[in-house]
């Protein structure tokens, strides 16, 4: 017996050990920051918009050119608990004003903050992994041109046992993939970049996907959607299954250009603002995301 | 009186109590409807999809003031639910808010009819005036069901 609880206890040091080096958060090798270009500022803005940064990191009651002070607040009621989006702003101390870029792109591409920590995916660096270092580079750039706000970050309110951070190393082993979710091998130049717009920067799936039981999205039933994460209603399955299946790919880029479906209903909810940054963008990325919606698989709804 | 007469008038009056009785929420979809339609009717116009009709405009801009003044009994207490509503809560807990968006909406709209030119050249600048009301009503004030 006593030679039973023996290896028991030796069993159970070894997973534990095992549980702390796959918890470990993983920063971004050296050499993915190799032969990087000077940034550029104006490119990183559409970077920006394409990423919808405001709608999480202004100020809630923020209207017109204030959305640019980064200062954040904005509660995200989640089933884990409430999350608040963190202070980005230029600011030394409050912000990222101090931060590297290394230490940015870390946090972009592999939810890792500037102290190593683990950064929980209310942040949708699920998404954003796929974008490139150097889109990265540009929209950190942008960023630093955006204004202070000494704002202190409010943190998070999470009970026990999503309030240990080291246990998103294990989540981030499940759902934190580089890759593409759909596999459109093949795909023209169009269908490519409208890939990596919904994808990454633009990271639709994050509402337009339904989530399982421990917050991750369910890539089989991809831009289905979901359940409304800001309160009551969904979020519109946009594959060809969905509502939007009678929509050209014509309909859909005017859409993100005017906030109009072809029925001339208009865009609503935490859209409208994702709808007014593509009208800013060029009509080829709207082009190409219609392209891109139009060319993945169809499922229904995820709600 | 003949059966089949008889038949003929009760079901015009079944009919009309109906349309009489359609519920506040059927009726504010009906008046989104046809704010969508003139939205659509000026969208053509203004992309060159459709011949410029300055009648034709300034009837649709009115459409869509007539419309956002119906808005005004559309929304009543008891009406917040149902129907396949999309109205979100938040209306009844806002209406001041509410209200005066549906004002704007009204006043812009009525703005444009009074000032359609006699060419499509400000067309598209009216249309973004009276349109933007609608998506920043709807970021609060409507949600989706489906």
């Amino acid at each position: 017996m006593r030679k039973f609880i023996g290896s028991l206890i030796v069993l159970a040091v070894v997973a534990a050990v095992i549980l702390w080096f796959l918890s470990a958060p993983s920063p971004l090798p050296q050499s993915a920051f190799d032969g990087l270009a000077d940034p550029d500022a104006e490119r990183g803005r559409q970077v920006f918009l394409a990423g919808g940064c405001t709608s999480c990191h202004a100020a809630p009651d923020a209207e017109g050119d204030d959305k640019l002070i980064l200062s954040g607040g904005l509660a995200i009621e989640s089933d884990f608990g409430v999350f608040h989006a963190p202070n980005i702003s230029s600011d030394p101390d409050a912000g990222i004003g101090g931060w590297s870029f290394p230490e940015f792109a870390n946090a972009m591409k592999a939810g890792v903050g500037a102290r190593g920590e683990h950064l929980y995916p209310s942040f949708p660096y699920t998404s954003y992994t796929r974008m490139t270092v150097a889109d990265l580079n540009d929209l950190f750039a942008y960023l630093q041109t955006l204004p202070a706000s000494s704002e202190a970050s409010l943190g998070h309110d999470l009970p026990f046992p999503f309030n240990i951070r080291r246990g998103l190393g294990l989540w981030k082993l499940l759902y934190l993939k580089d890759g593409p979710v759909v596999d459109l091998a093949g795909a023209d130049e169009q269908v490519a970049r409208g890939q990596y717009l919904v994808e990454g920067p633009g990271h639709c799936g994050e509402c337009h996907t339904p989530r399982d039981l421990i917050g991750g999205l369910k890539r089989a039933a991809w831009l289905s959607g979901g359940p409304n994460p800001d309160g009551p209603g969904i979020i519109p399955n946009i594959t060809p299954d969905g509502g939007v299946s009678s929509w050209s790919a014509a309909d859909i880029a005017y859409y993100l250009e005017s906030g109009f479906t072809p029925d001339f209903d208009s865009v609503g909810g935490s859209m409208v603002a994702v709808q007014k940054n593509f009208a800013e963008l060029p009509a080829t990325d709207r082009e190409a995301v219609a392209a891109y919606l139009k060319a993945i698989p169809g499922h229904p709804n995820g709600y | 009186m003949k059966p089949g007469i008889a038949l003929i008038l009760a079901a015009s009056m079944t009919a009309a109590t109906v349309a009489y009785a359609a519920e506040p929420q059927e009726e504010r979809q009906m008046t989104m409807k046809q704010i969508g339609g003139a939205m659509g009717s000026l969208a053509k116009m203004a992309k060159g999809e459709a011949e410029y009709d300055a009648a034709a405009a300034r009837q649709a801009f009115t459409t869509i003031s007539e419309s956002a003044e119906k808005f005004g009994q559309q929304f009543p207490e008891g009406s917040e639910t149902g129907f396949d509503t999309e109205a979100h809560p938040d209306i009844w807990t806002n209406r001041d808010d509410f209200d005066a968006r549906v004002a704007k909406l009204k006043a812009d709209a009525a703005a444009a009819a009074d000032s359609v030119g006699e060419d499509a050249s400000d067309l598209g600048q009216k249309l973004g005036m009276v349109g933007q009301n609608c998506g920043s009503c709807h970021e609060t004030y409507r949600l989706k069901n489906s």
